[in-house]
């Protein structure tokens, strides 16, 4: 068996799978953190209910979060050994600071929050998930700062037959990291919001807590308008930087073959990488691309063509997962800025609600396309223009991946079931009665 | 040089502190079947390392960061070549952690038992697998010069590496006994006390023909020979498991910990300073090593690194002590009833 390809699934389901739990995990610690300030200023049970609710199906994904991620940590060793070797100066560096200024922060608070509240003062407990929700971004910033490299390496030199840091510096404030993480972090805030929109709105609808659960929909409701435009904004900006470092990532996404002027947006293409065309192309915009890319609606941009076959990502992945993200990242907007209309009778808006309780799933969906646009769209490079995938793996036998893999998909398969179990359980159960 | 000399022994000390607080929670796991008779016991075994266990294995993450951050080449070989004992460990971290999180959330007795049986199995299969790698770590691994490694999984089970698999087994299991004496009280505390006065002989033991083993076994001993000073790690570590006994029939626990702990630590450095300057010796030849001076980082990376380490460190173990502190005292019935307990 091919262990680039073993490897690479792996490595896929892995994240894919952790990615599930983190996004939620980042957007629901400031919401929690948020309605406990709100208890400890006002001193109105209902808010507590609220952030133990809230707290609750928060730690189920927590800890779904952090088992899966140390896996991730150990495959670059296991699984891409000479890609640790060859970057490790630089790219081991950003993760070791990751565990070291934040995670280790999350984890040693996490355990204070949960079983704290009666040895720390209300403020305290409340400040607490603030620095949980505080390091848990800042995690963030340090794994899409590692990943920012992969697709844009700066700051280094090649020595010794590997890359070496010269500018650190340069590593932790190039526009690629800074951007990637304002988008990343911002759709991880619109998922949270979804998912608290949407599971409130399933108790709305069955007339339920009506008090609570119109407060969480409407912290939620701002928290995602607010981010749900920023992704997107952000996404249009990203744009503009992938064109200029990564024309084959930007070619793939849009599926343009030839490099033109006034290169077009296709509403929808069908490509056909063997023959280096689109099968099929609907409602073409001419001149789209340009504009957003280099703000020049006659401004030339590049198709796959322009670049050797075993240069090129995989085009139908690529496009699709981009058309998709996108077309959600607009659908978010629209409905959070609808339910900012309906934001003081939302008990009288049924169908509203029900679209809203049918949406969780898809910020999920959006944000696993939003990662495969990424990571399969930089292929074949495991970093861009430095090193390909295939150079990157390492020297083991792909019965040992093969094996390894199917345990992941085995072991995962049934977390995942269970995890989602206790949380659909927990989320239908809904809060504690009120104590009075 | 320096500066890899100094990473070399940062390294050591963050594999020293995972298993010097993880430990306990690999050692209480592993009793959970055996002292855990009723589903109050087992709660209470688990409630005695609930907050801390977490921000305890961040040390894992830490030690593995900084082996990737400072010696990637040894990140690289090490992990791909024990690559099949490496994921046996993560899948059981995994099973361990969602364990704590998902035993009380069905109240079904069924449920339970799966998530029990995750607990020991989660808590077992690393601490005995840290010790069967590091073993083979002291004793040198069959990699060739492009850190290719031959062998299996079973090339890592001889002798003298599930030797160290069993004296990291018995080091966390009394460890652990030790803490749930602490954390615990009535029958449950007498049982911990009991089997941790019963395994301490047996530790003992292990511990001397692991000593015995490795001057066959390994070089470990060639640093010491060349700088006799060293053995004074030896002759702390050896006092402080005394000491664990000693501290044992006085009923002061928390000191009989405290000297387990540094048992622990004073293991580790005897490996690390054996191992010095090596951090990944091949069995086919020492040409083929991983030393801290042909597989580190550049001198920039290491030294930003250090940076980060100085600052950040004290301030880790600033707030960890804190939470401990925050979380001393028995855990009693009563906190058992908060809806928060696991």
């Amino acid at each position: 068996m091919d262990v680039v390809l073993l490897s690479r699934l792996q490595f896929a389901a892995a994240t894919m799978f952790h990615f599930l739990f983190v996004p939620f995990t980042l957007g629901l610690s400031f919401l929690v953190a948020y309605m406990e300030t709100k208890y400890v200023k006002t001193g109105d049970e209902t808010y507590l209910r609220m952030t133990k609710f809230w707290g609750k199906l928060f730690l189920i994904n927590f800890a779904l979060g952090v088992v899966t991620g140390i896996t991730l940590e150990f495959q670059f060793g296991t699984n891409w050994s000479r890609y640790s070797a060859y970057v490790g100066d630089i790219f081991g560096s950003l993760l070791a600071i990751e565990a070291t200024v934040a995670f280790f922060l999350e984890s040693v608070l996490i355990g204070v929050w949960i079983f704290g509240w009666r040895k720390l003062s209300k403020k305290a407990h409340a400040a607490v998930m603030w620095l949980v929700a505080i390091a848990g971004t800042l995690s963030a910033v340090w794994i899409l700062i590692a990943n920012a490299w992969m697709q844009n390496p700066v700051g280094f030199t090649i020595r010794d037959g590997r890359a070496e840091l010269v500018d650190f510096f340069a590593v932790i404030s190039q526009k690629f990291a800074i951007l990637k993480f304002i988008h990343t972090v911002s759709a991880a805030y619109v998922l949270g919001a979804f998912f608290v929109m949407g599971v409130s709105a399933y108790h709305l609808l069955k007339k339920k807590n009506i008090e609570l659960f119109t407060r969480s929909f409407r912290i939620a409701l701002v928290f995602g308008l607010v981010f749900s435009l920023i992704v997107v904004i952000i996404g249009d900006l990203s744009g503009v930087i992938v064109a200029e470092k990564q024309p084959t990532k930007l070619a793939a996404m849009e599926s343009l073959w030839e490099t033109t002027t006034r290169a077009p947006v296709y509403l929808f293409a069908l490509p056909d990488e063997e023959n280096e065309k689109n099968k099929i192309e609907i409602g073409a915009i001419p001149g789209l691309l340009s504009l957003l890319v280099f703000h020049d609606i006659d401004a030339e941009v590049r198709g796959l063509n322009a670049f050797p076959r075993e240069e090129r990502p995989p085009v139908l992945i690529t496009s699709f997962a981009f058309k998709g993200m996108v077309g959600l990242g607009f659908y978010f907007v629209l409905v959070t800025i609808i339910g900012w209309f309906k934001r003081n009778r939302l008990v009288d808006s049924p169908k509203f609600l029900k679209l809203m309780l049918l949406s969780i799933p898809l910020p999920y969906i959006a944000i696993e396309l939003g990662w495969v646009v990424a990571e399969v769209g930089r292929q074949p490079w495991i970093v861009y223009g430095l090193m390909k995938t295939s150079d990157a793996v390492s020297p083991i036998a792909g019965s040992q991946v093969l094996i390894s893999l199917i345990a992941f998909i085995l072991v995962y398969g049934l977390l995942g079931a269970t995890g989602f179990y206790l949380i659909y359980k927990n989320a239908k159960k809904g809060p504690e009665p009120a104590v009075n | 040089m320096v500066l890899q000399t100094i990473w070399f022994f940062l390294w050591g000390l963050l594999w020293a502190l995972f298993f010097m607080t993880d430990g306990f929670d690999f050692g209480i796991g592993t009793l959970y079947p055996f002292l855990g008779k009723s589903d109050e016991d087992k709660r209470i075994m688990i409630n005695s390392i609930g907050p801390l266990w977490d921000g305890n294995e961040v040390w894992l993450i830490t030690a593995g960061g900084v082996t990737f951050a400072a010696f990637p080449t040894v990140y690289a070989v090490m992990f791909s070549s024990l690559y099949s004992a490496l994921m046996l460990i993560l899948f059981a971290l995994i099973l361990r952690g969602v364990s704590f999180e998902f035993r009380g959330k069905v109240d079904d007795p069924r449920w339970r038992k799966v998530w029990d049986t995750c607990i020991f199995i989660g808590s077992f299969t690393p601490a005995l697998l840290f010790g069967v790698a590091f073993a083979n770590i002291f004793k040198g691994i069959p990699i060739d010069h492009n850190g290719i490694y031959h062998g299996t999984l079973f090339t890592l089970l001889n002798p003298y590496g599930l030797l160290g698999g069993v004296l990291f087994v018995m080091l966390f299991l009394v460890h652990g006994a030790l803490w749930l004496a602490i954390k615990s009280e009535g029958d449950i505390h007498e049982r911990a006390s009991a089997i941790a006065n019963k395994l301490w002989p047996v530790l003992l033991g292990v511990v001397v023909i692991f000593l015995i083993a490795s001057r066959f076994s390994t070089r470990l001993y060639d640093n010491y020979v060349a700088h006799p000073a060293f053995f004074l790690v030896i002759l702390v570590t050896v006092f402080a498991l005394l000491g664990i006994k000693f501290f044992l029939a006085k009923k002061a626990f928390f000191k009989a910990w405290f000297a387990s702990a540094l048992t622990i630590v004073g293991a580790t450095f005897f490996g690390v300073i054996g191992l010095y300057p090596t951090l990944f010796p091949s069995s086919l030849s020492p040409k083929y090593s991983l030393t801290a001076f042909n597989a580190s980082s550049s001198p920039l990376t290491l030294k930003i690194m250090l940076i980060v380490v100085i600052l950040f460190i004290p301030v880790i173990i600033g707030y960890q002590v804190w939470a401990y502190n925050l979380f001393k005292g028995k855990v009693t019935t009563d906190d058992l009833a908060h809806e928060e307990a696991y």
